[in-house]
C-alpha cells in the first residue's frame, strides 16, 4: 500500500499566553487515504480548527507546533521552512475557510482572484490560467462561468461565494482539502448542493479531504472516518457508520444522544451535563471526567488513546466496550 | 383520511374553533429604501428610477392557541424573523391585522396596550449582541420588571435570584457583566429576562442556533420544562428541522415572505404536501443517514428583492406547470389542519 495522503502523529500545538499554556491540540493523531473524507467533529473549542492550521501551518504567535510530525505523502510539513511551505499551500494543499471572504479579496474581481492564484505556483499564459479557472467554476456547479469570472465577491450570493472559494481551492487539483466548517453559515437547500458537489469531487480526483464541523449529521452523509475531539484530544477515532452506531467514548455517547432527531419527540433531550472546560485549566487526567457518567476514581490517570476493537479507537479508561463489540 | 392519521390526531386538543391566543389575519411588511437626492433628481429627468421594496412578510395567516408550541422554518430572506417581530410586538405590520386574544392589537389603548405587549417576549439568536455589555446580569434581568412594577419594594434582589434560578443560572454571579458569562449562559440570561416579566407567550428567533450541540440540548430542556411550569406558548423560529421537529406541536414553513404549508409536526415530517418542504426536508442531513448521495434542490434562493411571478418557488420546483408561473397559490385545506399553498393539490 502507498503512503496515505496525510499522517498526523502526536501533533501538540500549543499557544503561549500571558495567563498560561494554553494545550490548543494535545497529542493527535490521524490518517486521511487518497480520495477519503475525514470528519474532524468537536465544540467549540474542542482544538479542531487549530490542527487544521497546524497542518496548513498557518499557526502564528503566540501559537507554535511543539512537538509531533504531520506526514504529507511521506514529507513532514512541520520541518519545513516557510518557503518550501509555500509552494505546497494552494498548490498540493489547500483550505477552505468558514467564511469565503476569509479567502476572497472584496475589491478584486474573481478573475483576477482565480488567474493570480493558477500563477502563483505555475508558469502559464493568462488565457491558459483564465481557461483553467472557467473549468473549477463550471466544476462546482457555478452557472455561465465565463460572465461570473467578471463579478466582484459581493455579486455573489453567500452560497455562490462558498463554491467560488471551494474552486479557488480545487485550481492546481490539490491531494489534499482542508475545509473548516464550509457549510455552517450556509441554508440547508445549499449546505445540501455544496455536499453534493464536494462528495463527486472527492470520488472522481481522489483528492483527500478534512472536513472539520460541529455538525455529527454532516459528517454522517459525508465522510469516511470519524476523529471526535474533545479539550484539545481525539477522544475517539474510527470508521464513521461504527462510530456513530456504537460509540465507545462516552463523550460521542452523550454528543449523539443530544441531537434532537435522535431523542423521542416531546420527551426531554438527553444532555451532556455542565461544560466545556477551559483550555488553561483542564482538570487532571481526563478531560471529561467531571461531566462523565462511567467516571470512576481511576479517571484521575490520564487516559490514551488504544485501540479496543479493530481500528476502533477511544481515550477513555471505561468505554461502551460491549455494546459495540456485540454490534 | 387512513387510520394512523386519525390515530395522529386523536392525541391533538388543539381545535380550530377556540380563541387563538394570537392571530394575524393578512399580515404584510414591507420594508423600502428611500430614493437619495441624486435619485430623485434623475427621476425628475425622466429617468426610470423607483423605490426598491422587499416584501418580507406578503399576506401572512397565522393562528397560535394557547399552550402550543409552534415552530415557524424556513431558509434565508424567507421573512420568519421579521414575522416574529411582528407577532412579538416590537415591529409594526404595513397591512393587516395582529388579534391578542381575540382583540385588535391596533385597537388597544393605555393599560390593555401595556399588558398585551408585555406578555408577548421574544428571545435572540445572538447572545453576544442581544445583552447590554454594561449592565450586570442583576439590572438585565430586573429592569424590566422594575419598571413596569412587578417588584414589590424592597424585593428587588429576592425576584431577580428567582428569575435567576429558574433560568438555571446561580444568583451568586448576578453582579457580573455579560462577557464573563459563556454563550449557554448568556443565553440563560436571555432567557431570565425574558421570563422576568412574568409573559405568556414568547418569540424564540433562532434561540439555540449560536450553541453547541451538547448545550443546545440543555437549552431546549430548559425551554420545554419552562413551559410545563409557567404555562407558556411559544413561537419557535428555527432553519434547523431537527430542533423543530423535537419541540413544535405544530410546523409552518415560510418560503419568500408566504406560508407556503403548516400542519401538525408528525404530518410535516411523514406526509408533507408542498414540493419545498419536501426538498428542504431532503436536504437535511441526518445522522442516521450514512455514505449516500445529498439530495439537492436546485437553483438558488432568489432574491426578495426580485421575486419570480405567480409561485415565489415554481423556478426551483421540480414539478411546476404553466399555472405555476402566473398565478399564486393559495393556502387550501389539504388534510385536518393541513393546509398546504401549491396548485398541484387542484390539479387533482
Amino acid at each position: 500500500m502507498t503512503a496515505p495522503t496525510l499522517e498526523v502523529r502526536n501533533l501538540c500545538t500549543h499557544f503561549f499566553t500571558r495567563a498560561g499554556v494554553v494545550r490548543a491540540v494535545d497529542d493527535v493523531s490521524f490518517t486521511v487515504r487518497r480520495g477519503q473524507v475525514l470528519g474532524l467533529v468537536g465544540e467549540s473549542g474542542s482544538g479542531k480548527t487549530v490542527t487544521g492550521f497546524s497542518i496548513m501551518g498557518l499557526v502564528d504567535a503566540p501559537g507554535r507546533i511543539v512537538s509531533g510530525s504531520i506526514l504529507f505523502q511521506g514529507k513532514d510539513l512541520a520541518s519545513l521552512s516557510e518557503e518550501e511551505m509555500r509552494h505546497l499551500r494552494g498548490n498540493r494543499i489547500a483550505m477552505i475557510f468558514q467564511d469565503p471572504m476569509m479567502t476572497l479579496n472584496p475589491v478584486l474581481r474573481i478573475d483576477t482572484q482565480m488567474i493570480e492564484t493558477v500563477q502563483a505556483h505555475e508558469k502559464v499564459s493568462d488565457d491558459e490560467a483564465r481557461a483553467r479557472a472557467r473549468d473549477a467554476l463550471g466544476m462546482v456547479g457555478i452557472p455561465s462561468p465565463d460572465e461570473r469570472l467578471k463579478s466582484y465577491p459581493h455579486q455573489f450570493s453567500g452560497g455562490m461565494r462558498q463554491r467560488v472559494a471551494i474552486a479557488i481551492a480545487l485550481l492546481h487539483r490539490p491531494d489534499l482539502i482542508v475545509a473548516d466548517e464550509p457549510t455552517t453559515a450556509l441554508d440547508v437547500t445549499i449546505q445540501g448542493q455544496i455536499l453534493a458537489e464536494v462528495q463527486k469531487l472527492c470520488a472522481n480526483t481522489g483528492t483527500a479531504m478534512i472536513w472539520i464541523t460541529h455538525d455529527l449529521s454532516v459528517v454522517a452523509g459525508l465522510a469516511d472516518d470519524i476523529a471526535v475531539m474533545y479539550a484539545g484530544k481525539v477522544v475517539e477515532y474510527g470508521d464513521v457508520g461504527e462510530v456513530l452506531d456504537t460509540p465507545l467514548h462516552p463523550y460521542t455517547h452523550g454528543l449523539i444522544g443530544s441531537v434532537p432527531s435522535r431523542n423521542k419527540r416531546g420527551e426531554p433531550l438527553r444532555q451532556i451535563p455542565g461544560m466545556t472546560p477551559s483550555l488553561l485549566n483542564l482538570p487532571e487526567g481526563c478531560a471529561f471526567r467531571a461531566r462523565c457518567p462511567r467516571a470512576q476514581t481511576d479517571c484521575v490517570q490520564r487516559p490514551e488513546l488504544r485501540e479496543w476493537l479493530p481500528a476502533r479507537f477511544a481515550r477513555c479508561h471505561h468505554p461502551h466496550r460491549e455494546e459495540a463489540a456485540a454490534a | 383520511m387512513s387510520a394512523t392519521d386519525e390515530q395522529i390526531y386523536a392525541t391533538r386538543t388543539f381545535t380550530d374553533t377556540e380563541v387563538p391566543m394570537i392571530e394575524l389575519k393578512g399580515v404584510s411588511r414591507r420594508f423600502s429604501k428611500k430614493l437619495d437626492i441624486a435619485a430623485k433628481l434623475a427621476r425628475k429627468l425622466g429617468a426610470d428610477v423607483r423605490e426598491e421594496i422587499v416584501h418580507a412578510v406578503d399576506g401572512v395567516d397565522l393562528r397560535v392557541r394557547k399552550g402550543e408550541v409552534v415552530g415557524l422554518v424556513g431558509e434565508s430572506g424567507c421573512g420568519k424573523s421579521t414575522l416574529g417581530r411582528i407577532v412579538a410586538g416590537i415591529l409594526p405590520q404595513s397591512d393587516g391585522q395582529v388579534f391578542w386574544k381575540g382583540q385588535d392589537v391596533a385597537g388597544l389603548h393605555g393599560d390593555a396596550e401595556r399588558t398585551a405587549k408585555l406578555r408577548r417576549q421574544m428571545i435572540f439568536q445572538d447572545p453576544y449582541a442581544s445583552l447590554n455589555p454594561r449592565m450586570k446580569v442583576a439590572d438585565i434581568v430586573g429592569e424590566a420588571p422594575q419598571v413596569h412594577g412587578l417588584i414589590k419594594r424592597g424585593g428587588f434582589d429576592e425576584y431577580v435570584d428567582e428569575q435567576m434560578r429558574r433560568a438555571g443560572l446561580d444568583p451568586a454571579f448576578k453582579r457580573r457583566y455579560p462577557h464573563q458569562f459563556s454563550g449557554g449562559q448568556r443565553q440563560r440570561i436571555g432567557i431570565a429576562r425574558a421570563l422576568a416579566v412574568q409573559p405568556e407567550f414568547i418569540v424564540c428567533d433562532e434561540a439555540v442556533a449560536a450553541l453547541d450541540v451538547s448545550i443546545q440540548a440543555q437549552i431546549l430542556n430548559l425551554f420545554m420544562r419552562l413551559r410545563r411550569e409557567l404555562d407558556l406558548t411559544y413561537l419557535f423560529i428555527s432553519h434547523d428541522l431537527g430542533v423543530v421537529e423535537h419541540l413544535s406541536d405544530r410546523v409552518v414553513i415560510m418560503y419568500l415572505g408566504r406560508v407556503v404549508e403548516e400542519a401538525p409536526t408528525e404530518r410535516v415530517f411523514s406526509a408533507a404536501n408542498h414540493p419545498y418542504t419536501r426538498s428542504l426536508l431532503d436536504s437535511v442531513p441526518r445522522i442516521g443517514n450514512r455514505k449516500r448521495a445529498f439530495a439537492t434542490v436546485k437553483g438558488e434562493i432568489p432574491s426578495p428583492l426580485n421575486p419570480p411571478s405567480g409561485c415565489h418557488f415554481h423556478p426551483r420546483c421540480p414539478l411546476a406547470f404553466d399555472r405555476c408561473k402566473v398565478e399564486v397559490p393559495k393556502l387550501k385545506t389539504v388534510g385536518a389542519l393541513h393546509r398546504s399553498a401549491c396548485h398541484l393539490n387542484d390539479a387533482g
